[in-house]
């Protein structure tokens, strides 16, 4: 085991301050996803799978804070996040309705040490998405692309990700280019398409989908998994189940959303 | 509140998490004083609320951790945790 000559933390880094971010883009991702790209002020960059607490105050003082995920890669200086749209939040629609290029927005971050993951560590990857749970996941297929080809093949990648119809998925055609590599296997399975032109899966991800797209055990893949709760929580088992080893198996849950 | 895309577990709570421990905890392990369960803290269940942060073991639902946020003070209460241990240095390559 390395030996740290200094009494450190690992992760001990500059005090987490709130900071304005600017807009410089919005861009809509499906009808109920939106990609916001920020400018912000001494950003000194990130890993795949973290995320900032965005701030919003309204005038009588009411502050309202929640988490979102970065979707853009370390290599882009200016980070993307991508929110979706919950009829009876307090700030996504405020982010999705309201917000424009030009205004500001409070973000703190980056912010988490244990839903991330490095191009630099070799072995498989299985990823594993429920509805918005893609974002970090896509932070981390973004980051793998960037990457010269010795090195995608080092760490190949599975995604497995659920969404209720074909016009909930995010990132849609960006995944079909990423799949068009040879290290980056993308399958996705629809829970609610009415259409009869889906041709892939049809149902919630189960322990034979699982089995299906994950790697086998003795390659001792990572696994990340993130979606709502319930998704969350029965994927993690039934991979461990698979034999996957829980120490690899890890998971960030979002909360009441699709 | 309780109604928008809050996350439920230790992942979201880490922000708030570094103003006291001044680093990224998420992945430090903890052991349950209830029920000795060891569990990364970005994989514990958190139960966010206006006021703070609780977080709860997966195996028995004890609270491990509370931080509750009033003006001028972050009051924090750990005495569900048995044991926490942080990674120090370079664990996985930035």
């Amino acid at each position: 085991m390395a030996q740290n000559t200094v009494d450190q933390p690992a992760a001990a880094s500059p005090r987490l301050e709130w900071r304005v971010a600017k807009v410089v883009d919005v861009r809509e991702e499906t009808p109920r996803a939106r990609t916001l790209v920020l400018d912000v002020p001494q950003w000194l960059g990130h890993s795949a799978g973290q995320h900032v607490d965005v701030r919003l105050v309204a005038e009588d003082g009411y502050q309202a804070q929640r988490s979102y995920s970065i979707a853009s890669p370390p290599e882009d200086a200016r980070i993307a996040l991508t929110v979706e749209r919950l009829d009876d939040g307090e700030v996504s629609p405020y982010l999705i309705d309201v917000l424009r290029p030009g205004d500001g927005l409070e973000v703190r971050g980056p912010i988490g040490g244990y839903f991330v993951w490095d191009v630099m560590q070799s072995g498989p990857v299985l990823l594993v998405a429920g509805g918005s749970g893609i974002v970090p996941l896509m932070a981390m297929l973004r980051h793998h692309a960037r990457a010269d080809e010795a090195r995608r093949a080092r760490a190949p990648m599975r995604l497995l990700y659920s969404a209720r119809t074909r016009a909930d998925v995010i990132y849609g055609a960006e995944l079909a280019q990423l799949a068009d590599d040879p290290t980056v296997d993308v399958t996705l399975t629809l829970t609610r398409e009415a259409s009869v032109d889906w041709s892939g899966h049809r149902r919630r991800i189960d322990r034979a989908m699982l089995e299906e797209v994950s790697w086998p055990s003795s390659e001792n893949p990572r696994a990340f998994v993130c979606g709502p709760a319930p998704l969350v929580e029965s994927v993690a088992t039934q991979l461990v189940e698979l034999g996957l080893d829980p120490a690899r198996v890890r998971t960030e849950r979002f909360g009441p959303t699709g | 509140m309780q109604t928008e895309e809050m996350r439920l577990d230790g992942n979201a709570a880490a922000g708030t998490l570094r103003q006291v421990f001044a680093t990224d905890v998420t992945s430090a392990l903890t052991t349950c004083t209830a029920c000795g369960a060891v569990s990364p803290v970005g994989a514990l269940l958190e139960y966010g609320h206006g006021m703070g942060i609780v977080l709860r073991c997966t195996g028995c639902s004890a609270v491990l951790l509370r931080v509750v946020r009033s003006p001028g003070w972050l009051r924090v209460d750990t005495s569900g945790i048995a044991v926490m241990a942080i990674p120090v240095g370079p664990i996985e390559p930035h």
